[in-house]
């Protein structure tokens, strides 16, 4: 670990303001991934600007029925909170899914969305990566890649976005509030992070001293016919190989909703509009669910050993649409899969 | 007497360990104690070109960077590295003793600081340039090159010929991965300065006079210089049977500086130790219609490094387990430019039998016999490698009493016919097998006029319950109640022990404390007897018991007087004796433990997530000391087995020659969510035979065979059958 400078931040224009100063600063709150980082030295930052105890904590009702939930709301008050528990339980399931409850004690909801690949060539300084020092070239890519990414990859960076919760935060249509020297501004979930292109340093569209203050979720909380459903190499502690996230609304067995999002499997969740209008309108069956699984995975390309995950993300949406449709959500404490 | 031998006595060391009073070799405090952290290679083959340590040496807090040209002296022959358990070929490594890079991982230096995390910091600071080699590390693609060692099994008949002819034959390759320790403990040594030269080495070990006489050689100290002391051990499994190079850095700095210094090994860093090796397992087996075995064929093709050949005998147990008039057996090994692997739990036969059990299962299939039935007409009486009787082998009764715990007989012998909701439901069983093996061990017993008796060895205990049997054995030898015994293990100063290993450690510790005993219990005969009117003046000296505090007559009608009565007559505080108890040597019986395991496996059918719902292991292992400290380890040795047939493999990117999966998030074990019903159960199993006690051992046995369960299992569940380990679910996908 590199030696480093502490501040602790006195507000959010204060956090900002310490950020803007130094470019090698990074925000710290829970901890739970950075600390392992910079262990590793893979992350060497100049100065940590202690954040943890700014006033971004609260989760509050919108005017317009939906839910604000505070960047620095621990993982686990937010995955027990009633609101959420009556009216996303999708987003208390995938959180429960991840990590362990000492980890979802400690981390915060905006760590979460900041947390890096586990791409085990990222967390090796002495392999080459991309991601961690650009162009010195992806190891995974010709080399062990069977969790790696399936779908917007590139030929810089195959990582995948390891974040349970971000998969049913970008099904659910959340937003993101970052406010930054210039002022605030709102961007959907699904454009907060991004492909790795030719950058895959960058994770994030997150700016230049700027910082996570809230997740907003919309109203439409899909409390009936949810399901979160993770795929892993042991039944828990581990990081999903496939992931999905399904959200419907029925009336009778048609389809009038649905929202899909894939965790696992790409640089970022992957969601798919046109997967998700194919099933509107349509009746709630394999065939239909396998139709918005083959939409949701077009384009999808394996490399010499992740080919297993595209029938199997195939496989996973379809049961998760199908636990969704009878109700019957995947429960996070017994692993045997509804 | 038996008030505590064959109970399910809780451990005497239980308290300590969960208050947190026991404590490990990296937490002893020392004045003025210093820091060291390791600087490893990041490359698997070649020579250090330049190390440049001018900056980590700036770093305030930082003491000294010890590296191969700048250290004090180390020994330069072989033999003076070589540990009592090193592998009889080959030269063993030596951390920092040259410039050479010979795997991954290697220590280079050694940055000591006042502090830990100024050691940690400056270590990123040593600058290193190589000249690398050519090298290589994957065994599937250098197996070529495969080399053939010694193995004591000889061949029987000829084998091949007996195969061709076969009415039956079934032959296939069996991929084990390798597997890395991972203890919870982290591989640490405090090493004491205590001036004038000498030292008190705190150590995470299995073995303290081990590592006691190879840190003298290697030093070229006096047996009196150094002490090495590891009172708990949390986890070693194997990998603590040899010297880890962490005391010898430990020891290096202490000597160099003249401080003491403790050096503890990241994770990451004990990924550069020892390892189960992979092996790549070939069977054939040929049978008669019937299912009468005629020709079993086992070749291992195993990993070890350049400079050691480690091999262990993956490859016999079919001459223990099933009778055939033709066998062959080979053996061999692979160099590549890796760390010496060393022994893990059940060495060789978690991973042979595992192959075995497989095929076997695979034989039944194609005889369209049941598994136990298939096993049972091959049964053999005698261990036909040296054409022996077993001192006991109750492993009919194991396959009778697990198969009516499991409830086999309810099972449906074709694959993928039984179901639960989605899930596919699987029955799979196998055998296990492992040596009863026995060592001298000496035991000090001091009995005190008060009731009390202190046992000491330097046996160590690695969590298994040393420190309970001994006291078990020796509340019962003495007559006195548990809490009046005290026992100290691990110190390299206590009577002689051999490393704690091979599952020999309960059944030689017992007997060398029954020995001691013994030789109190006549002292005490001798006094009472010599007593001026004494009641037991007439008494036949080997006649006596010590039971409740007193001396009694083996005489129903027969006297009995205090034990501290006759102390205090005699004006003794204390009586002591120590005692080296040796087995007499018995060629005539093999000595084997052995389990039924039978697994339930739910594998989901169209996502391939495999559950393991219930695992019965009947173990038949002579006589338990300690039934709950026993059921402890068996539950341990099938937790590990569902780990090795689902989860475990070390994943080593060959470009690179290095261990990309060396932390425990992506180096996959077991965890709670994976372990459903375990139930063990202990067949009775007399064996005057083998010891007094009837001892067999119970460290390896309760992992050998799981794997082969699950993956038997598997079959049934899917119709898959999966011959590389471990089974993720990627191989049960279409």
């Amino acid at each position: 670990m590199n030696n480093f400078q502490y501040s602790r931040a006195r507000d959010v224009a204060d956090a900002i303001r310490l950020l803007a100063a130094d470019p090698a600063a990074k925000l710290i709150a829970g901890g739970t991934n950075l600390i392992d980082l910079m262990k590793e030295n893979v992350e060497r930052p100049s100065r940590l600007i202690d954040i943890s105890r700014l006033p971004l904590r609260d989760i509050e009702e919108t005017a317009d029925g939906g839910l604000r939930i505070g960047a620095l709301v621990p993982n686990s008050d937010l995955a027990y909170h009633p609101l959420v528990e009556q009216r996303y339980p999708l987003l208390a399931s995938a959180i429960l899914a991840g990590a362990s409850a000492q980890l979802r004690n400690m981390a915060s909801v905006g760590g979460n969305l900041m947390q890096r690949t586990r791409c085990p060539y990222f967390y090796d300084t002495a392999t080459p990566c991309n991601k961690r020092s650009p162009g010195t070239g992806c190891s995974a890519i010709d080399g062990l890649n069977r969790n790696h990414a399936i779908l917007g990859t590139s030929n810089s960076c195959i990582a995948t976005n390891p974040s349970d919760m971000s998969v049913a935060l970008a099904a659910l249509g959340a937003l993101v509030h970052i406010a930054g020297s210039s002022g605030q501004r709102t961007v959907a979930l699904t454009d907060f992070h991004r492909l790795p292109d030719d950058k895959p340093h960058l994770d994030t569209n997150l700016g230049d001293g700027e910082i996570i203050t809230a997740i907003e979720l919309p109203p439409r909380g899909f409390a009936r016919n949810y399901s979160y459903l993770k795929i892993r190499d042991r039944l828990s502690y581990a990081f999903a190989l496939v992931s999905v996230a399904a959200a419907l609304e029925l009336e009778g067995n048609a389809i009038s909703e649905a929202r899909l999002a894939l965790g696992g499997v790409a640089h970022k969740p992957w969601r798919s509009l046109e997967a998700e209008a194919a099933l509107r309108g349509q009746a709630a069956t394999p065939d239909h669910f396998g139709r918005a699984a083959d939409l949701l995975l077009q384009g999808a390309t394996a490399h010499s050993h992740n080919g297993f995950k595209i029938e199997l993300a195939r496989r996973a949406v379809v049961r998760t649409l199908m636990q969704a449709a009878s109700a019957t959500p995947q429960s996070q404490a017994h692993k045997k899969i509804a | 007497m038996n008030a505590y031998v064959g109970t399910p006595t809780s451990r005497v060391d239980g308290r300590a360990k969960v208050t947190g009073a026991a404590k490990y070799a990296g937490e002893f405090a020392a004045d003025r104690l210093l820091h060291g952290f390791v600087v490893a290679a990041t490359i698997p083959r070649g020579r250090i070109a330049r190390l440049d340590t001018s900056e980590a040496l700036r770093v305030e807090g930082v003491v000294d960077v010890l590296t191969h040209a700048h250290r004090p002296p180390l020994a330069d022959k072989d033999e003076a590295w070589k540990d009592e358990v090193a592998p009889e070929k080959g030269s063993p490594f030596r951390p920092l003793y040259d410039d050479r890079i010979n795997f991954n991982g290697q220590p280079i230096a050694l940055v000591v600081a006042e502090d830990w995390e100024t050691a940690k910091f400056a270590a990123t600071r040593v600058r290193v340039e190589y000249d690398q080699e050519a090298f290589a590390t994957d065994l599937e693609s250098e197996r070529g090159k495969a080399a053939r060692v010694d193995q004591p099994h000889k061949p029987r008949g000829d084998a091949a010929a007996a195969l061709t002819r076969a009415a039956v034959q079934h032959e296939a390759d069996y991929v084990m991965p390798s597997e890395h320790h991972n203890p919870m403990e982290l591989y640490a040594t405090t090493a004491v300065w205590d001036g004038n030269g000498k030292l008190t080495v705190y150590d995470k070990t299995q073995g303290v006079q081990n590592v006691q006489k190879f840190l003298c050689s290697v030093f070229g100290r006096k047996r009196d210089d150094i002490r090495v002391v590891s009172p708990y051990v949390g986890g070693a499994f194997g990998s603590g049977l040899r010297p880890q190079y962490q005391v010898v850095l430990a020891t290096l700095a202490a000597v160099a500086l003249k401080r003491s210094v403790r050096v503890v090994l990241t994770r990451r860093q004990m990924y550069g130790l020892g390892y189960r090796p992979m092996t790549i397992e070939h069977v054939a087996l040929g049978a008669s219609p019937d299912g009468t075995l005629d020709a079993v064929t086992h070749e291992a093709i195993a990993v070890t490094s350049r400079f050691e050949d480690f091999s262990r005998n993956d490859t016999g147990w079919a001459d223990q387990l099933y009778k055939s008039p033709n066998s062959r057996f080979s053996h061999k090994l692979v160099e590549l430019d890796v760390s010496t692997p060393c022994d893990m739990r059940a060495p060789g036969a978690a991973t042979g039998v595992c192959a075995l059990e497989c095929a076997m299962d695979e034989l039944a299939v194609a005889l369209k016999l049941d598994p136990i039935e298939l096993r049972l007409k091959c049964y053999s009486e005698r261990d036909q490698s040296e054409d022996l009787p077993y001192t006991s082998k109750q492993l009919r009764q194991c396959y009778a009493r697990g198969a009516e715990a499991f409830g086999w007989d309810r099972r449906t012998p074709a694959p993928r016919s039984m179901h639960d909701g989605k899930d596919l439901v699987g029955w799979g069983m196998a055998t296990g097998v492992w040596e009863a093996l026995q060592m001298p061990v000496a035991v000090r017993i001091v009995l005190t006029a008060n009731g009390h008796a202190e046992v000491s060895c330097a046996a160590s205990d690695i969590g298994t319950g040393t420190y309970t049997i001994v006291a078990q054995v020796a509340a019962d030898a003495l007559g006195l109640p548990i809490e009046n015994i005290s026992v100290r293990l691990a110190d390299s100063t206590l009577p002689q022990a051999p490393v704690e290993g091979g599952s020999w450690m309960a059944a030689s510790s017992a007997h060398a404390v029954l020995g001691a005993a013994e030789d109190i219990r006549q002292e005490l005969a001798r006094l009472a007897k010599a007593l001026p009117g004494s009641q037991l003046a007439d008494l036949d000296a080997t006649k006596v018991t010590l039971v409740d505090g007193m001396i009694a007559s083996n005489d129903p009608n027969g006297a009995a007087v205090s034990i501290a009565d006759v102390m205090r007559h005699s004006k003794l505080e204390r009586i002591e004796k120590e005692k080296l108890n040796q087995f007499a040597e018995d060629k005539s019986h093999a000595r084997n433990t052995h389990s039924a395991v039978f697994a339930e496996v739910k594998v989901d059918e169209q996502l391939g997530v495999i559950r393991v719902t219930r695992v019965v292991s009947a173990v038949a292992a002579g006589r338990i000391l300690n039934t709950k400290t026993g059921r402890s380890q068996i539950m341990g040795g099938v937790v590990w087995g569902i780990g090795m047939a689902l989860h475990e493999e070390t994943m080593m990117d060959h470009r690179f020659g290095r261990i990309m999966n060396a932390d425990i998030a992506e180096y996959h074990v077991p965890v709670n969510a994976d372990i459903h019903d375990i139930d063990v159960i202990f067949v009775d199993e007399p064996d005057d035979r083998i010891n007094r006690l009837g001892v067999k051992g119970l460290g390896e046995i309760g992992i050998v065979g799981v794997p082969a369960a699950i993956a038997n299992a598997v079959y049934h569940a899917t119709g898959k059958r999966v011959r590389r380990f471990p089974i993720t679910l990627d191989k049960l996908l279409d």
